[in-house]
């Protein structure tokens, strides 16, 4: 074969849950935020403002209406800027944070208003901080839903970055294309294809094992 | 201690405002138990959201224990919040926190200590009877316990009014009677004012000192339930009480009745007066009994009773001049003719 099968994958392997792993951590962070942004700006119990909520909503819009691929490329002299290289795990994390980024948020915003108005009223009611609301009950009450958010994030994200990977990212996906199909080793595409099917699946196990456990509803 | 002037809310709708509430003034003493009565829209809830500022009336005045709040923001509102508890139809209670949590975060949030917190904590729900479940979420508990933990949440940081938006209408018949007992005696136990919303009359009649009756955003009526329940001032309120004593006759025993169809309406304590067989003694009058309730609101006695009296004319009209002196309302529903 001239390479050593395993070697590579291991390396393959690495480069793909850094390059998901750091993306994910900035989605959640950024994006949660961002999530929580659009929520309050939009909730007549917090602080609505119509400008600030439209912005974000649009900015956001705009990022995930870019095919990843094209912003991918599109970012490419930002990464070049920020990182300094255009190769390597560390050169594409920046395009897959602020796709990753945008789809959270969205997400997230979705799991907070589905936190029962009702029961936020009820605690602003009490005479708490809309701080103390948001930090001790919109969070615990949103949490299974996020968990489950974060879950699909994290799945797209191992897909985005198999894309990312051929740019130049490296990863299991970047291995595929690269032996699997231009040098002609099927094998090797099915063993990443399995390697890939199995990170997934325990992405998806842990998340939803993750959220049903947070969550007391039933 | 709760006074509403010329207090007024509207909605902004897109086919122009709508007047949820309209140029309301009344007064709310403390202590007492107030009824709003209403069907549903009628603004009710905006009402009492006013009260602690979940919704700022659009123009009007509302002074609780004296102080005008109307304008509050920021630390005055939480602190005039942190006097009013509120419960609601479908208690509101945070899912994935625990009886205690939920309790214990009007505490914390207000800036007690962890022990002065658990203290309180204990404290009310032994109040409300449920202190083995601090421990529990509350999916695990049924409808009434979550009233309960409500009630907890609402008072436990000190509150002398509670707000209660149709808290028994998720809840079967038995359980209204115990939350309505529960809020009726921590209201006395306390020392608090009680402001209770509903569509139910029943709960009106059993709790309530005195109720507002609302239609449309208006206040048409205010007064002693008692009063407002014998004697509905407003075509509205009569209709809304309307099912209440409405007695249906079944038509087969009109059909088969001679001679007249008697009402007798017993109020306050006369209802306990054996009057009917006083008059039977005294005239020689049998009354046959057609229909007839006592229901008890606020307390008091009222009872209405259908006869048909049995006897020669003259001496039937001797026992209805006789009820009449008695009884005091008594109507010739039907001459027999
Ligand atoms: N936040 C709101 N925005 C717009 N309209 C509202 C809002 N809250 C209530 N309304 C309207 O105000 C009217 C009174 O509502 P509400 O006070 O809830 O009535 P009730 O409690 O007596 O059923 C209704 O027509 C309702 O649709
Ligand atoms: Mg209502």
């Amino acid at each position: 074969m001239g390479f050593d099968l395993r070697q590579a994958l291991l390396e393959a392997f690495e480069e793909t849950a850094l390059m998901s792993g750091a993306s994910l951590l900035s989605a959640v962070v950024i994006g949660g935020v961002l999530g929580l942004l659009l929520y309050a700006t939009s909730s007549r119990l917090f602080v609505r403002n119509r400008i600030i909520n439209q912005t974000a909503g649009v900015i956001i819009n705009v990022v995930r209406s870019i095919p990843f691929l094209i912003l991918l490329v599109l970012l490419i002299p930002l990464s070049k800027a920020v990182v300094n290289t255009t190769i390597g795990p560390a050169a594409v994390v920046i395009p897959l944070s602020i796709a990753a980024i945008a789809f959270f948020a969205r997400l997230a915003d979705a799991s907070f208003s589905d936190v029962n108005q009702g029961v936020i009223e009820a605690y602003i009611s009490t005479g708490a901080s809309k701080w103390s609301v948001i930090a001790r009950i919109l969070l615990p009450e949103a949490l299974p839903s996020l968990v489950r958010n974060v879950t699909v994030t994290a799945v797209s994200l191992v897909g985005f970055s198999a894309m990312a990977g051929t740019v130049g990212g490296g990863g299991i996906g970047d291995l595929a294309i690269r032996y699997g199909y231009q040098r002609y080793q099927p094998e090797v595409m099915l063993i990443c294809v399995a390697i890939l099917i199995l990170f997934v699946q325990g992405i998806q196990l842990t998340g939803d094992l993750i959220a049903k456990s947070l969550d007391k509803k039933q | 201690m709760i006074e509403f002037q010329n207090v007024s809310v509207d909605f902004k709708q897109k086919t122009g405002k709508l007047t949820a509430v309209r140029e309301v003034s009344f007064k709310i003493e403390k202590g007492e138990i107030f009824g709003i009565a209403g069907s549903s829209g009628a603004g009710k809830s905006t009402l009492m959201r006013t009260i602690n500022l979940l919704q700022s009336p659009t123009s009007g005045h509302l002074l609780v224990g004296g102080k005008n709040i109307t304008k509050y923001r920021g630390k005055p509102l939480r602190d005039h919040r942190r006097s009013v508890g509120m419960i609601f139809q479908h208690f509101n209670l945070a899912d994935n926190l625990t009886v205690y949590q939920n309790i214990a975060f009007v505490l914390r949030t207000a800036g007690k200590t962890p022990a002065e917190t658990e203290k309180a904590v204990c404290e009310y729900l032994s109040l409300v009877g449920l202190s083995e479940k601090a421990g529990a979420y509350p999916s695990k508990l049924s409808g009434g316990q979550k009233q309960r933990v409500a009630i907890a949440r609402a008072l436990a940081g000190g509150a002398n009014i509670l707000l209660c938006d149709e808290p028994t209408s998720a809840l079967d018949a038995e359980t209204t009677i115990s939350i309505l007992n529960l809020i009726k005696s921590l209201s006395k136990q306390l020392g608090i004012t009680v402001v209770i919303i509903t569509h139910e009359l029943e709960v009106i009649k059993s709790i309530c000192s005195r109720c507002a009756v609302m239609d449309g955003g208006n206040l048409i009526e205010l007064g002693d339930v008692y009063d407002l329940f014998t004697k509905p001032q407003h075509d509205y309120t009569r209709q809304l009480i309307g099912h209440v004593h409405k007695h249906e006759l079944p038509l087969k025993a009109l059909r088969s009745m001679d001679g007249l169809l008697v009402r007798l309406t017993f109020r306050g304590w006369q209802a306990n007066t054996p009057v009917i067989s006083d008059a039977t003694v005294r005239f020689g009058v049998n009354f046959n009994i057609l229909a007839g309730r006592v229901e008890y609101i606020g307390g008091k006695p009222l009872g209405i009773l259908y006869v048909n009296p049995l006897g020669n004319p003259e001496s039937v009209r001797h026992a209805l001049d006789y009820l009449k002196e008695v009884v005091r309302e008594v109507e010739v529903i039907d001459n027999g003719v």
